[in-house]
């Protein structure tokens, strides 16, 4: 196969790592306002109708929407290699509770209005809740300590050693910060959605909690950046950079520096335009809130999503997984991915379907197009949760 | 009994896989069957076929939950507690994973939700195809993992990277098109038919026994048994044995599977019963039939099939070639640029390493290779084997269960052709009892599969126990225990919902036999 060396090496290392936010973005303006829904679901919703609006506000749409998590899990496996084993077995403990809140969610969708009984119901309107905001916290929580860098370390034959010792250390100020702004995002990001689907007093508790979370979004988006910028040393690399060298990530030296996370805005102001949308996005979304807009709520939702998570990866740029205790060892789009003839193949693949997935997803949203009737759901037409 | 890591990694593994499988085989199965029953709808335009899809339908949701919610464990537990096979094979590996959630399981989660939500919000045409989608999607989600997983099985169309020191991939379409991925794929796919169709054939004989719901029973019970016997059929004849001559692993399950102790003259003979007997390598009380594996896995009368003894002798040869691969690695590791590489070291590594695997067999009993003792490597020559009396005793459970699907199958075809469906009492109470057996007879062919692989995590390639994390034993206890905590107490409710819909059985269908719409197409009766 020749076929691949058509696109070099180093310009196939930053389409992936481009794709490779794309898919997160993707899962989080998607996915994330499922999660966002949840989370705001025993405050927004009080009777059992209510409730019931709200989940079938996301019903049919969940499903698909998880599977940008899963393709994202698939990406990093297949495109980076390094970063899905150092990540998943690093953060272990906090993937399992990820995975625990991710199994009751669907679940939870799947069997609440099964039966009649109230406790039953109850019970599985918290694990909605538990499956709405636990895994949103922790993907924050994750993306703080990663900013913070590591506790890993690579042998010379590329065995991983994770010298974290406990689950707390990864709740440290910073990165619950990075958690709490990851929840407001995403409940600014559902209440919009809400704001779309419902009518009545529903939208009118979103529109509230929406606006809290708006100005949450920015005020911690602004905290986080300060706090970037005076209290934590970003990484830097101190050897020659080869671009499309083998995927060795021990061939190079790194050193910890002050305010290396804004090296890249001083030398491509343009990267800039990631926090501004940010900011925008959720100023935006909070004037559109207060004027009971609803898709453009949702739209300027989705910017904001967009540009906060734009600016954790232009921020690290070439960075994807520092170390903090072997700087080195560092994982960059340099030398953490996978081979020149898998990220062409696996290129290929998604030009083909990412836009029929698209594509056929936008027609679906469309078909489902519409506020939930709260009589449909009384007199339990359709196949509603 | 002290705990290690690479038993317990092991064991959560096994646990999350046989439990994400009860769902999986149903999944496959009846999405199909329901997208046939709703063809069958639209094109008849009678309304039964319709309550029928809708019916089978909120089974299949409550079961596919499941298999969505166990499935997400699965993806990230490769790199939550293989951390070092992620590294090793992710190249290769990861691309069949990722290809999955891009080619099928989008589909398939995206358009569940229209089958659900959107009986009013679709023409009769347009909710089918959604339907088919499903199906499609669910089925050729099957066919990428399986590509994933026949590779680990027999890895093809890769090479090793002393550089990056993992494995890479040289020839992608060598990946996919791998024999034994193939036979896995058409085995599994088969099975989950199986399953499903014994699933409704079963629920439908219960309600003829209890006289409910007598037409729809009826109908479904024809649908499955004629879907059923030829599934049932190909998974028996079609059986992944066929991938077995593939590799030398391959070859060393199938020796274990029959308890094949020493190599036999072609066609071999197939042990039907005895006592297979590891420490003593014999097997007491065999009972043989001329002629039958021979046929059976190698679907001739010549190829010679070997024995368990004189596997273990290749392994211990590959084993030394893998010594002399390890060492040229440390010099070629140790040289810096490629261009410093001694030529002896490439040489050495050229010819011998494809076996730098066997080498890693070692590492439990010496941490550098090239100190093993002659005693070492014969008792990591002796690891190849696995474990004979479990591959042995589950092989012949599935197998016998296959048979036994074919003649339920046969004898419902039968009854349906003849609409004497109802009519013998016996033979439906057989049917709701073998509702369990199709997955016994599919966890007990994961662990001929996956437990028949061991000691290789990818055969030849990467040994289970170097695959691992480097985790604390007790966090991975720890996680054992909360997975298989949530797992009983989602199993639990599971059975109740399902059980309870099956008793509340079909929702009235009241709405008129379709008409002629100007989107949908009804051929007159």
């Amino acid at each position: 196969m020749i076929l691949h060396t058509l696109i070099d090496y180093e310009t196939l290392r930053v389409i992936w790592w481009l794709l490779l936010g794309v898919l997160l973005i993707g899962f989080a303006v998607t996915d994330g306002f499922d999660l966002g829904t949840g989370a705001l679901l025993p405050f927004v919703a009080k009777t059992d109708t209510e409730r019931r609006v709200v989940i079938n506000a996301v019903g049919p749409v969940w499903e698909g929407n998880q599977v940008w998590l899963i393709l994202g899990g698939g990406a990093i496996f297949a495109a980076w290699p390094p970063l899905y084993a150092v990540s998943f077995s690093g953060f272990y403990l906090a993937m399992f509770a990820i995975l625990f809140a991710l199994i009751l969610r669907p679940v939870a969708f799947k069997y609440r209005s099964k039966r009649e009984n109230p406790t039953w119901r109850a019970t599985w309107d918290w694990a909605l809740f538990i499956g709405g905001f636990v895994p949103s916290l922790i993907f924050g929580v994750a993306v703080g300590n990663v900013l913070q860098g590591v506790p890993f370390r690579l042998e010379n034959d590329l065995r991983i050693f994770y010298e974290g010792t406990t689950l707390f250390e990864l709740l440290n100020p910073f990165a619950l910060l990075c958690g709490l702004l990851s929840v407001s995002m995403l409940v600014m990001h559902g209440a919009s959605w809400l704001m779309v689907k419902t009518s009545g007093p529903i939208a009118e508790r979103a529109r509230a909690f929406g606006s809290i979370a708006a100005v949450a979004t920015i005020v911690l988006f602004a905290l986080g950046g300060l706090w970037l910028w005076a209290g934590i040393d970003g990484y830097r690399i101190t050897s020659a950079i080869v671009t499309d060298g083998p995927s060795n990530p021990l061939a190079k030296t790194v050193e910890q520096a002050g305010g290396a996370w804004f090296a890249n805005y001083a030398a491509h102001p343009w990267m800039m335009a990631a926090p501004a949308f940010g900011f925008l996005g959720a100023a935006l979304a909070l004037i559109l809130f207060r004027a009971r807009r609803e898709v453009t709520t949702l739209l300027s939702s989705a910017l904001s999503v967009l540009g906060i998570i734009s600016t954790v990866g232009v921020s690290m740029f070439p960075f994807i997984l520092p170390s903090s205790i072997a700087p080195g060892a560092s994982l960059t789009v340099w030398d953490a991915s996978s081979s020149h003839l898998t990220l062409f193949i696996m290129l290929v693949v998604t030009g083909i379907f990412v836009p029929l997935i698209v594509a056929y997803t936008s027609w679906v949203y469309k078909v489902l197009w519409g506020k939930v009737d709260e009589e449909e759901i009384r007199e339990g037409k359709g196949h509603a949760y | 009994m002290e705990l290690n890591i690479v038993d317990l990694s092991r064991l959560q593994f096994a646990i999350t896989a046989l439990y994400h499988f009860l769902f999986v085989p149903l999944t496959l199965g009846l999405s199909v069957l329901i997208a046939i029953m709703e063809t069958v709808y639209v094109m008849t335009g009678r309304t039964i076929w319709r309550q029928m899809t809708k019916f089978w339908g909120t089974l299949f949701g409550i079961n596919f939950v499941l298999g969505v919610a166990t499935g997400i464990v699965m993806e990230f537990q490769f790199g939550m507690n293989w951390s070092y096979y992620s590294h090793y094979v992710g190249d290769i590996f990861g691309a069949p994973l990722a290809i999955e959630g891009l080619m099928a399981f989008f589909l398939e989660a995206t358009f569940v939700g229209l089958f659900f939500f959107g009986w009013d919000k679709l023409s009769r045409l347009g909710h089918l195809a959604a339907t088919w989608a499903v199906a499609i999607g669910s089925n050729f989600s099957a066919l990428w993992i399986l590509i994933a997983n026949g590779w680990m099985q027999n890895p093809v169309g890769s090479a090793f990277n002393p550089q990056t020191m993992r494995m890479e991939v040289t020839d992608f379409f060598a990946v996919l098109t791998n024999p034994v991925a193939q036979a896995k794929f058409v085995h599994t796919v088969s099975a989950g038919y199986v399953t499903a169709s014994v699933f409704v054939l079963g629920v439908s004989a219960w309600y003829l026994l209890k006289d409910r719901h007598r037409d729809l029973a009826k109908r479904s019970m024809t649908v499955a048994a004629s879907f059923g016997l030829a599934s049932a059929l190909s998974v028996v004849v079609l059986g992944d044995e066929s991938g077995y001559l593939e590799g030398e692993h391959q070859k060393m399950k199938l020796a274990a599977i029959e308890a094949m102790w020493e190599t036999e003259p072609a066609p071999a003979s197939f042990t039907a019963f005895g006592f297979p007997d590891q420490e003593a390598r014999k097997t007491h009380y065999a009972v043989h039939i001329p002629w039958v594996m021979g046929i059976i896995a190698t679907r001739s009368l010549t190829t010679e099939i070997p024995g368990i003894v004189e596997l273990v002798e290749h392994a211990e040869e590959r084993i030394r070639q893998g010594i002399i691969a390890y060492d040229a690695l440390q010099d070629i590791r140790a040289a810096g640029s490629t261009a410093a590489i001694p030529d002896e070291a490439r040489e050495a590594f050229e010819e011998n390493g494809g076996n730098l695997g066997y080498a890693l067999l070692l590492k439990p009993y010496v941490d550098d290779p090239r100190e093993a003792t002659d005693a070492q490597i014969a008792q990591a020559a002796n690891d190849t084997v696995p474990n004979v009396p479990t591959l042995f005793w589950t092989f012949r459970i599935m197998v016998g269960l296959g048979f036994s699907f074919i003649a339920l199958m046969g004898v419902f075809f039968y009854l349906s052709a003849r609409h004497r469906l109802d009519r013998y009492p016996f033979l439906l109470r057989l049917a709701v009892i073998a509702i369990p057996l199709p997955w016994i007879a599919a966890e007990c062919g994961w662990i001929v599969a996956e437990f028949g692989r061991q000691p290789w995590i990818i055969e030849g390639i990467l040994p289970t126990a170097a695959a691992v994390s480097n985790l604390g034993a007790s966090t991975v206890l720890m996680t054992i225990i909360g997975f298989s905590a949530i797992y009983t107490v989602l199993f639990i409710v599971e059975m109740t919902l399902m059980l309870r819909a099956i008793r509340k059985g079909p929702e009235p269908d009241d709405e008129p036999e379709a008409a002629f719409g100007p989107r949908a197409f009804v051929p007159a009766e």
